[in-house]
């Protein structure tokens, strides 16, 4: 044991064991490469077997079907790093909707109080969530179901008694649906091409989500509570906002994609929205994300988003059968996984 | 190292005393730590170790017995007010995110940033160079602090983890077993920077249950058997012979081979056990010359 204290070499030379690390390496090690290089893949796929998929007109639809379901990928994302699950984002989408609509249709009032109380709804359920989880430490997976359930209940009896429909009444003469739906749900027309706003909401809310994730303290906190939830709170971050936080942004989203739906179409039924959460987290795991937590990108959810819209689109444009569309969902998400699972025993293991 | 010796100590602990319900987990334990010196408790299971380390790291307090930090008496109500007075657990999982950059890892919970607002951003680079810079001081010699943690070795890790809390202000370092998951050569590294740490003017509390990882560093120990203070030894008091049988029980290891010898006579196979038993616990009494102290 010598007792010489080394002088400070200058850490900025070289070691000669870090030019092994490739660029090529340092690009595979990424959550999002698998996702990309599977878009890609798609993309070449269905260009080469259906004609009518080369457009740019087609190029439009697919982007704004991935962006409703890109939109929550990327919320749900983002909670699924942090290390827990949303089962009700689906129905929470309905139920923003049916809120907002309802609201103002039942009360006269301009649809921005009920598009402003819907979102106070939407954080209040995603705070439920996550204050339930922090506090009982059950798992987000029966807490969320849990609210799943009610909410898709609420959504169906609710507005059965109110309207004696399934569906919710046409909004879109009422005040101030003009300029809500220049927000949330605005058609350019670039030409010839119809460009929909929430392909940019999407673009945006996955350009935030990654500055956040990568380049603030908030997204070192999210790696850490659920790459390994003890350990981050040993250290002072504080795990019970953080989530809470995580759950919220997943209602906020939800939300916002509730009110893309309802100034679309400016009725919504009251039994839709079941099965999506699915999507959004099938998204989330094709982009990347570990189901365990700690690990993904919003890049990835983003991708797996696209996946998610090329291959409907793509199988309607080749003339197939659509019934095939789940099979094909489901092969994706089984190679994702398996990718994903490769990438993490490489990166745990790899010495 | 005299000049320390006459300021108070940065931790006093005065006839702790520790119970858990009718369960009485300390007594009469007293301990000090000094700035550059390493204070060593040991313990096999059950002495008491965990629990003398939750009551510095602030998560207990003593039922009895007075707490001084630099002479102050205190009672802390959390970890993280030990923590600002600069007393550092480093616990045995560590605290590190495996799947997270080893730069990460190290400014997790303290991060560093620049800009204002919504503009606020960790200062990467900083934090980068921080982390490579503060680990080779500490003799780290890291490939790329941008791989996940769990790439390392267990024995980097927990240099890792003990560079951290020397970079952000410990004066008290209290490891919690960090040799024991690890193999010779590792431990050995463990030891090098539980030196380092001591050589850069922190006290450190050691806590393990070999003394042949103790002994080579230690300039004071504690030994607790069952919750009580077995014996509190400057090193020039005790040798690396005594300290291992008094961590074993000595007289009871010597009734264990006597009660071996005994089963021997039915049993053959017992015999060849309690030979190489009794051969080291004669070895144990053999050998008193002190090693070589290291330098």
């Amino acid at each position: 044991m010598s007792h010489a204290v080394q002088a400070a070499a200058p850490p900025s030379v070289p070691d000669e064991r870090i030019a092994r690390r490739s660029p090529l390496a340092r690009l595979l090690a990424r959550p999002e490469t698998g996702s990309l290089a599977g878009a890609v893949v798609i993309y070449v796929f269905f260009y080469a077997v259906a004609p009518p998929f080369r457009g740019l007109d087609a190029l439009a639809t697919i982007l704004y079907a991935s962006s409703t379901i890109g939109i929550p990928a990327v919320a749900v994302a983002l909670l699924m790093i942090g290390g827990e699950f949303d089962l009700s984002a689906g129905v929470a989408v309905t139920s923003a909707s049916l809120v907002a609509s309802m609201l103002s249709f039942q009360l006269t009032m301009n649809v921005w109080v009920g598009v402003a109380l819907a979102l106070l709804l939407a954080l209040g359920v995603g705070a439920l969530n996550g204050y339930l989880v922090m506090k009982t430490g059950i798992p987000s997976f029966l807490v969320t179901l849990a609210t799943f359930l009610m909410l898709q209940g609420l959504n169906l009896a609710i507005t059965k008694l109110i309207t004696g429909t399934v569906a919710s009444p046409d909004i879109s003469d009422m005040d101030g649906f003009g300029s809500a739906q220049k927000i949330f749900a605005a058609e350019w027309d670039v030409g010839g091409l119809s460009l929909r706003i929430s392909v940019l909401w999407w673009l945006l809310f996955t350009a935030i989500a990654t500055w956040t994730l990568l380049r603030t303290r908030v997204g070192n906190w999210i790696f850490a509570v659920g790459g390994a939830q003890s350990s981050a709170r040993a250290v002072g971050v504080p795990v019970r906002r953080v989530k809470i936080g995580l759950f919220m942004t997943v209602g906020f989203l939800a939300w916002f994609t509730g009110m893309n739906l309802l100034f679309s179409f400016n009725s919504i039924q009251s039994g839709e929205g079941v099965g999506n959460e699915f999507l959004y987290i099938i998204a989330a795991v094709i982009g990347g994300c570990l189901l365990t937590g700690g690990y993904g990108s919003a890049v990835g959810a983003a991708t797996g988003a696209f996946i998610f819209g090329m291959t409907t689109q793509g199988i309607v444009y080749a003339g197939w059968n659509p019934d095939w569309f789940k099979f094909f969902l489901g092969a994706m998400l089984l190679g994702a996984t398996l990718l994903n699972l490769w990438v993490r025993r490489r990166t745990e293991a790899a010495r | 190292m005299s000049d320390t010796m006459t300021e108070a100590p940065l931790v006093r602990l005065t006839d702790c005393e520790k119970r858990y319900g009718t369960i009485i987990a300390l007594t009469g334990v007293s301990l000090e730590v000094h700035a550059g010196e390493v204070t060593c408790v040991l313990g096999d299971n059950g002495a008491g170790k965990s629990t003398l380390i939750k009551v510095i790291a602030g998560m207990h307090h003593c039922d009895a017995g007075v707490y001084e930090v630099e002479g102050e008496r205190v009672r802390f109500a959390s970890p993280r007010e030990a923590l600002e007075r600069g007393i550092a657990t480093v616990y045995q999982d560590l605290a590190v995110v495996s799947l997270m950059p080893v730069w990460r890892n190290f400014f997790l919970g303290s991060e560093v940033r620049k800009g204002v607002g919504p503009l606020s951003r960790l200062d990467i680079r900083f934090m980068r160079e921080t982390t490579r810079t503060e680990l080779h001081n500490m003799g780290i010699d890291l490939r790329d602090v941008d791989q996940p943690i769990g790439t390392l070795s267990g024995g980097e890790r927990q240099c890792v983890a003990i560079a951290r809390a020397v970079y952000f202000g410990a004066k008290v370092l209290i490891l919690d077993e960090p040799t024991a998951a690890l193999g010779v050569k590792q431990a050995g590294v463990v030891l090098r920077y539980i030196m380092r740490a001591k050589e850069r003017g922190l006290g450190v509390v050691f806590i393990t249950h070999n003394p042949h990882h103790a002994y080579p560093v230690g300039d004071r120990f504690l030994i607790l058997n069952r919750g009580r203070p077995l014996g509190d030894f400057a090193r020039d008091e005790i040798t690396r012979e005594r300290l291992t049988a008094l961590m074993a029980g000595g007289e009871e290891l010597e009734q264990l081979s006597h009660e071996l010898e005994g089963a021997a006579a039915t049993d053959t196979a017992l015999g060849r056990v309690a030979e190489e038993f009794e051969h080291e616990v004669a070895e144990l009494s053999i050998r008193k010359t002190p090693p070589e102290p290291p330098a």
